[in-house]
């Protein structure tokens, strides 16, 4: 839960598990004038990427954005200017020193193929001196914590890996030296978009778990705002268009380039900001596959037009069923048509608005853990967040949302999903 | 006396000259290794010094072995000398050229994420690019080899040592006995030698090549 992390200290409750092991980065006047250049590639960027938080540079391709990144682990020397990395100067540490204690994850993942995939996470510990043994268990710890099951994947080569596991390997690479600060570049632009979103969805668990400072780079708005805690959008030469919650930034572009550059549906893509289990869910009337039809008739009820759930013998979805389909049918095993598709309670609104615009009922099955049935969104719902979020982020200015009131429509007993979010406006005027 | 009797009874001989003959040609492939992957090393990264630098080995090679030689006896007298200097000059093409084209072709995205993990340029060369352009550099170590092998032979014209010897030997007194035999057997010897010397570089490639990038 809570993947977006509170460091405001405003709502404790909405915080999550973890300490804030990030720190903050501090850039200051920071030019960097590449030689042979007219014009400087970064122009005097200044700005505050605050400890735990996940910042997202997003902008047009090459206004700057890598080029500012790898100044922060002086992959690029500055040509002016300071960058603080919690606190401390980045020059006060020699170069290869400061970069092994900031992750560094890449496009093309860039894994050392003629290491295996347990050697390639264990560089970064064997470069600080851990003894094997340590590294051995740090490579099972961070295969597991990416999703990789380290007896099958350990000893395999990058060539051996599909291009989101060799994501997932960079990604543990970058982490297992357990910096503060993790950059990454791109790092999901070369998959594709299924496994695309999984990693997202993997990075954001892993971010609610580590409450690392994460600096994230993508010309991709939409993965801007699916991860960022902040976006900052970057005009040419780094210039900052806005710096503020995905939120705010949807619902108060700060001019009409940020405009462009937000897009058409803007209302849909902040039912990407609300996840499934940040809304009541409603329920529907069920049975194991394994009970009669004519029980789960019964709970059914009279009234036309219900319909309700068989699940199998761990709870997890099978069919819909109606009343007509019931009174017809001799075992649940076939009653009704089967259930196509479902979503988690981490699965974004905007998933499940897509699920119940492609189901027969308007209604999208809510699964759990293991594909346990846990109830239904329809659309009242997600209109009602629709409606919540116009009332939050309308006449917000562009604040620095730390109110941290963060409800939204049905939010179920404060799953604390909303934190950092800017307080409450008035009515709103929403773009189509 | 046929080919086999000749060869019977020179046996000791023809070992002697065959070990020679390899030994020399090893230890000139080692060093022109050496020099090769330096130089490969040392202009890499520029397209201009990448240039001069197969230009110039190549230009080498164009130089008739003779004439080198020839021209080399003068200055470092007979023996050991010109031959291995002529050996080692003749190696570095294959090998600088191949160190180039494998150090050149190592992706770019392994070198960012190596350096951007904290390896030191040193720790990136000897970690990961030569490490990735070994099996090329290998490969060139072993045309190189086989070339020289052929060259060796002539070393015997400048003293050197070898088979090159016995087959000098017997094409000095064309019309003699044994004459036929002995240039034949020098020339099987050579031909023997640079099949066994490939098949100790398949071993080597195998042994010393990554599971992860073996082709
Ligand atoms: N090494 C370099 N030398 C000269 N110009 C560069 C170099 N790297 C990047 N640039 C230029 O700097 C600008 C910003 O590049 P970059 O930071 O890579 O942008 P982005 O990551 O946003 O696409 C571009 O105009 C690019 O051409
Ligand atoms: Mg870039």
């Amino acid at each position: 839960m809570a993947e977006r992390a509170d460091t405001t200290g405003t709502n404790p409750g909405g915080g999550g598990g973890g300490e804030v092991s990030g720190v903050d980065i501090v850039l200051d006047e920071v030019t960097k004038h590449y030689p042979g250049t007219a014009t400087p590639a970064v122009d005097r960027v200044s700005m505050t990427i605050p400890a735990g938080e996940i910042v997202v540079f997003v902008g047009p391709s090459g206004c700057g954005k890598t080029t500012t990144m790898r100044m922060i682990n002086r992959l690029i020397e500055p040509s002016s200017g300071r960058i603080t990395i919690g606190g401390r100067d980045n020059r006060s540490l020699d170069g290869d020193k400061l970069r092994r204690n900031i992750g560094y994850a890449i496009q093309q993942a860039g894994l050392f193929p003629h290491l295996t995939v347990g050697q390639n996470i264990g560089v970064v510990p064997g470069l600080i001196g851990w003894d094997r043994k340590r590294i051995a268990e740090r490579v099972e710890q961070m295969l597991d914590l990416v999703g990789l099951d380290p007896g099958q994947f350990r000893d395999r080569y990058p060539r051996q890996l599909s291009g989101g596991q060799q994501q997932r390997v960079g990604v543990a690479r970058a982490l297992a030296a357990d910096p503060p600060v993790l950059l990454m570049d791109e790092p999901f632009g070369a998959v594709d978009p299924i496994t695309r979103g999984n990693l997202q969805d993997e990075l954001m668990s892993l971010q609610a778990e580590l409450h690392k400072t994460i600096v994230f780079v993508t010309h991709d708005f939409d993965e801007a705002v699916k991860l960022g805690d902040r976006i900052a959008v970057l005009g040419n030469q780094s210039r900052i268009l806005q710096y503020d919650t995905p939120e705010a930034i949807l619902a108060n572009p700060a001019d009409d380039t940020v405009a462009g550059f937000v897009g058409a549906g803007a209302s849909l893509k902040q039912l990407t900001l609300r996840r499934v289990r940040d809304v009541r869910l409603g329920d529907v009337p069920t049975a194991l596959v394994t009970e009669s039809p004519t029980e789960l008739r019964q709970r059914l009820g009279p009234r036309r037009g219900r319909v309700g759930l068989v699940l199998d013998t761990r709870r997890r979805p099978l069919r819909w069923v109606s009343g007509p389909d019931l009174a017809v049918a001799r075992t649940l095993h076939t009653a009704g048509r089967a259930v196509e598709d479902t979503v988690t309670t981490q699965s974004t609104l905007h998933d499940a608005l897509e699920a119940i615009l492609t189901d027969a009922n308007g209604l999208a099955v809510v699964t759990r853990g293991h594909g346990e049935y846990v109830g239904v969104v329809d659309i009242d719902t997600v209109m009602a967040t629709i409606r919540q979020l116009r009332e939050d982020y309308g006449e917000d200015d562009g604040g620095d949302g730390t109110d941290g009131t963060g409800g939204t429509g049905g939010t179920g007993g404060g799953a604390g999903g909303g934190a950092g979010a800017p307080a409450a406006g008035g009515p709103v005027e929403f773009r189509s | 006396m046929s080919f086999w009797d000749y060869v019977g009874s020179r046996w000791a001989q023809l070992l002697t000259d065959a070990y020679l003959h390899a030994s020399a040609v090893v230890q000139c492939v080692l060093l022109a290794t050496a020099i090769g992957v330096l130089l490969g090393i040392a202009v890499y990264r520029s397209p201009v010094g990448s240039t001069v630098a197969t230009a110039l080995t190549s230009a080498i090679l164009t130089i008739p072995s003779f004439a080198l030689l020839g021209l080399l006896i003068p200055l470092l007298g007979l023996g050991v000398r010109p031959t291995v200097t002529a050996l080692v000059l003749y190696g570095l093409l294959p090998i600088v050229r191949n160190t180039i084209v494998g150090l050149a072709g190592v992706d770019r995205a392994v070198t960012d994420a190596a350096r951007g993990i904290g390896m030191s340029r040193l720790g990136v060369l000897g970690r990961i690019e030569l490490r990735l352009a070994w099996p090329a550099i290998l490969a060139g170590m072993r045309v190189s080899t086989q070339m020289l092998m052929g060259i060796a032979a002539i070393a015997a014209y400048a003293k050197g040592p070898g088979l090159g010897n016995v087959i000098f030997s017997g094409l000095s007194r064309v019309g003699s006995a044994n004459a036929v035999n002995m240039a034949l057997a020098g020339t099987v010897g050579v031909v023997v030698l640079a099949l066994v010397l490939d098949g100790i570089y398949v071993l080597i490639g195998r042994l010393t090549t990554s599971r992860g990038i073996r082709g």
